[in-house]
């Protein structure tokens, strides 16, 4: 935890309310996401019981499992599920926008135009937190390899033709959600979280409950009051005030009512009674739904919170990757491609490892671009400064054919970077990329002047608006702004001896 | 003086080294699997021994790549083999935005480039896992030498294998692993997770290879190498190449006064543990029980004041490599953060010491020096993460020194250890690592214990 995030969650303690991290909105939200709250069932380990989801507030659609042990009721459920998602995520198939980019041919050298179709909008899946997020995950990994009465060979328990579609993209949201920084498929806690701090420990706002008691307590109320009768609060019979938003319920709420529930269920089942059997299907479908519909309007509310703070500039950027990683699974599904392998060979976890390690690098970065309260985290760090410039002086690289401008910068700063004389930075919210080194640094009155090396135009004079004005406020980190390319990597084929050869 | 516990009929520790080192290069030159491994413990002659295998080679006629981790590494690596072989073409292959060292490019036997085909015939050509991984359109070398390879990623490892034949890894199994600044559970567990260790991928896919040992710590100093060796290699122990006594650490008198703005107080208490390291090799100044921000700024304070009392008082190493006075180029501050780094440099500066390395126990990797002083990666904090308890973390910063090692640290450390055992998920498929930080953790302060004197 950062020293600001610190600071920020004892001002959330002393104010009895949640305290802005985040002056935007850092993460993609679509104008009708498609909500998801899981239950699983306990005792076995990505089981399903029950789902509220849809893109209507007002009008949720509950599924549920009666026995959820029972494999058969689980794979009706699954297809259930199917048929509700399958046509939203489907949806955004067909409205596609054009792409031309130039290649080479490997063969003959020549360039060709290479038109690539780019989905115009993707789907987006908000669930309560990573717990759902980890069950849909599970889900999907033990549902795409399933085979299906439609297939060649159907097999001993063939379970319902599109079961094994929706594993296929429950499994790419979940490896998607993996990026940092996409939006695909968004857990609401964690979300919320990067926005606001509380007064509570960060395992305390995993439960989403307690986390918006904090952000919008009700009017009159303390945060901690709220959030401890979240957690704690129970009614005469002991089920929880607040129902936790899952995957896992509440244990008292399992053994009270859910757990007699399905014994009568069971027995009615075994009766052969039909009437009853629906009769007490319903009275189970009645409980899950006592407990799924609170934490469905606490997502929706949770959404509210969201789309109060504008987006950040580099949102659109970070949610045409998404769209991209939705194509491509498009493209994947309709060439006829087969699951997604239970486990990575060397190459493409590396290549996976790599892709994320990007993405975090230029997560951090436009999120301090984008967002002064993500900036003061690198300035209080000493990795970034801010201040007012004092002071131009026109100056000359004359040690070439022709002089380059290398203007000397003095700025004014109540910061206190960790930079050296020679010591390199980077200009943020420049008109465009802009190295400088530090010439000379007076500490006592938080002066630093600042050679500009680049992004001057060719010139002997600097292109005009390239060089920061006395007066103007200005703001240099000494990380790079822009996330490295990551080095090639051999193909699956050529793995090499060091590890295990080629996949087998 | 104590005598150690070896049979009078045993090898003394050069003719032990020696043998270690003659059945690495048989295994490296011509034994029966592509890769020979090597772990060493700390100051093992590990560097010793890549200058000496990679001369070898190259007098049998054999062009050579050696893969380091960090340009510094390289650099130390091209300049330990010109010194060796002042006729030796050494070819130093760099990055654009990474121009070599003036330490490697000070002989004249080295040439250096960005491109890989300026520097292919050439008997030995030194760079960067990094750069290597971007090197292509080139006929594989027959031979690699990887230096400070428990250092370096599967995935590097994945990226470089195809420009070589045969390859010895040489790394120090006990220092930091590598880390990733995502999560990477989708891959624990599999033989090639991409960001673990590329000695432990390439164990776990070529089990024909049994890691040699370096068995005698030259660095390390009688006081030290027995605590290190069982607090981090437990499995794997090693003894000193030096006896006790071998090694004096003779400290001015506290006369000097202390310079404005290092209070008188905490002058005397560094005086004092200065004084317990110098006899004995370990001291622990111990302030009082309190949490702190990362830069806590009382024990950065107690940092910089026994490293300027240090320096003030002056002294004199007596070593098997004769006598030298003790200054602030033999002597180093290592601490967890960068930012506790960067606090302790402002507050040497504030009391006129300017040319002390100061630097996190990643970038001190590799490094010697007589005289370390730590600042504990627990000191001060709520909680004891993985990172502050990781082993390699705890080991670097105790295993840097020739002749002591001071620890600066808040009280109440055996307390949170206590309080926050080890709760990782165990991942199938993972080997355990052992020992865990949080024994490893103890183990040494139980024995600072014996060195403590407390600060108020």
């Amino acid at each position: 935890m950062s020293l600001l995030t610190t600071l920020a969650r004892l001002e959330a303690v002393r104010a009895g309310v949640a305290q802005p991290l985040a002056t935007v909105r850092h993460r993609h939200l679509a104008e009708r996401p498609f909500v998801l709250v899981p239950l699983a069932a306990a005792g076995e380990t990505g089981a399903p019981l029950a789902v509220l989801l849809g893109q209507d507030r007002e009008n949720p659609r509950l599924l549920t499992v009666p026995q959820p042990l029972d494999r058969d009721l689980r794979f009706a459920f699954l297809a259930r599920l199917g048929d509700e998602l399958l046509p939203y995520l489907e949806s955004f198939g067909a409205d596609v926008e054009l792409l031309e980019r130039s290649v080479k041919d490997p063969e003959s050298g020549e360039k060709t135009v290479e038109v690539r179709e780019l989905c115009a909008d993707a789907p987006q899946l908000v669930v309560p937190n990573p717990g759902a997020m980890e069950l849909l995950g599970l889900v999907g990994r033990s549902t795409r390899f399933r085979r299906t009465a439609e297939d060649v060979d159907p097999g001993p328990y063939p379970v319902p033709a599109r079961v094994p579609l929706l594993g296929r993209w429950l499994t790419h949201l979940s490896e998607r959600s993996n990026v940092p920084g996409s939006s695909l498929l968004l857990p609401l806690t964690t979300t919320l979280s990067r926005h606001w701090a509380t007064g509570q420990s960060s395992l305390e706002d995993a439960h989403l409950g307690a986390l918006l008691a904090w952000i919008a307590p009700p009017p009159g109320e303390r945060g901690e009051r709220a959030a401890s009768r979240a957690e704690n609060g129970r009614d005469e019979r002991g089920r929880l005030l607040v129902p936790p938003a899952g995957p896992a319920t509440d244990p008292a709420f399992d053994s009270l009512l859910l757990s007699p529930a399905v014994t009568r269920y069971d027995a009615a089942r075994a009766a052969q009674d039909e009437r009853l059997t629906r009769a007490r299907a319903e009275e189970i479908d009645a409980l899950l739904e006592s407990v799924l519909l609170p934490v469905w309007h606490q997502v929706w509310q949770g959404v509210d919170l969201l789309r109060t703070l504008p987006p950040a500039a580099h949102v659109v950027e970070r949610w045409e990757s998404d769209r991209w990683s939705y194509t491509g699974h498009r493209d994947r599904v309709a060439a006829g491609e087969p699951p997604q392998p239970l486990r990575d060979d060397a190459v493409t976890a590396a290549r996976k490892l790599a892709q994320r390690e990007r993405e975090q690098v230029r997560l951090d970065l436009e999120e301090a671009l984008d967002d002064p309260l993500a900036m003061a985290e690198h300035r209080l760090a000493g990795q970034a400064f801010a201040g007012e410039v004092v002071e131009v002086l026109p100056a000359y690289d004359t040690s070439g054919r022709s002089p380059k401008p290398r203007p000397l910068v003095t700025v004014r700063t109540e910061d206190r970077p960790h930079l050296d004389p020679g010591g390199e930075v980077h200009r943020a919210a420049g008109p465009a990329a802009q190295r400088a080194e530090l010439v000379q640094l007076d500490a006592e009155a938080g002066l630093l002047t600042l050679r500009l090396l680049s992004g001057m135009g060719r010139k002997k004079e600097p292109e005009p608006g390239t060089v920061p004005e006395a007066g103007e406020q200005v703001c240099f980190t000494l990380f790079e702004l822009s996330a490295r390319q990551s080095a090639p990597l051999p193909e699956p084929e050529d793995t090499p001896w060091t590890h295990g050869g080629p996949p087998r | 003086m104590t005598t150690l516990p070896t049979p009078a009929a045993s090898p003394s520790p050069g003719e032990q080294a020696d043998a270690a080192v003659a059945a690495i290069l048989a295994s490296a030159l011509h034994g029966g699997e592509r890769g020979t491994v090597v772990d060493s413990p700390p100051g093992a002659g590990k560097s010793t021994l890549v200058v000496k295998a990679a001369r070898e080679l190259v007098v049998t006629g054999e062009r050579l790549m050696i893969v380091a981790q960090t340009n510094s590494q390289v650099d130390d690596l091209v300049d330990r083999l010109a010194q060796a072989d002042p006729g030796l073409a050494v070819g130093r292959l760099h990055g654009s935005d990474a121009l070599p060292g003036e330490i490697a490019m000070r002989h004249p036997g080295v040439v250096a480039s960005t491109k890989v085909a300026d520097l292919r015939e050439l008997p030995v050509v030194v760079a960067t896992a990094a750069k290597w991984q971007w090197v292509k359109d080139t006929d594989p070398w027959h031979h690699a030498i990887v230096d400070e390879a428990y250092q370096m990623r599967s995935d590097a490892l994945l990226a470089v294998a195809r420009l070589f034949e045969r390859a010895l890894f040489v790394g120090d199994p006990g220092q930091l692993d590598p880390f990733s600044i995502v999560g990477t559970d989708d891959w624990a567990g599999l033989h090639h997770d991409p960001s673990q260790s590329a000695v432990v991928t390439l164990l776990a896919h070529n089990p024909g290879i049994v890691p040699h040992r370096l068995p005698v710590s030259w660095r390390l100093p009688a006081s030290a190498a027995p605590l290190v060796s069982d607090a981090f290699y437990p499995f794997t122990p090693f003894r000193a190449g030096t006896e006790p006594g071998d090694r004096l650490l003779e400290l001015g008198p506290a006369t000097p006064p202390p310079p404005p703005g290092l209070a008188p107080s905490l002058a005397r208490a560094a005086d004092e543990v200065l004084d317990v390291a110098a006899e004995s090799g370990w001291g622990l100044l111990e302030l009082p029980a309190r949490l702190t921000v990362r830069t806590d700024p009382e024990a950065v304070a107690a940092v910089a004041a026994v490293v300027a009392r240090l320096l003030a008082r002056g002294g004199e190493t007596r070593s098997e490599r004769g006598s030298a006075p003790v200054d602030a180029g033999r002597i180093a501050v290592g601490t967890a953060h960068r930012d506790q780094a960067a606090a302790v440099r402002g507050a040497l500066a504030a009391l006129g010491v300017t040319d002390v390395t100061v630097d996190t126990a990643n970038r001190l990797q590799g490094r010697e020096y007589d005289v370390t002083v730590v600042l504990h990666p627990l000191s001060g904090r709520p909680d004891a993460t993985a990172f502050h308890l990781e082993t390699g973390r705890l080991c670097v910063l105790a295993s840097r020194h020739r002749h002591a090692c001071i620890v600066v640290t808040r009280a109440g450390i055996p307390e949170l250890l206590d309080a926050h055992p080890s709760t990782e998920p165990v991942q199938l498929g993972v080997v355990s690592k052992f020992p865990d930080g949080w024994e490893a953790n103890h183990a040494v302060l139980e024995h600072l214990r014996r060195h403590r004197v407390a600060a108020r």
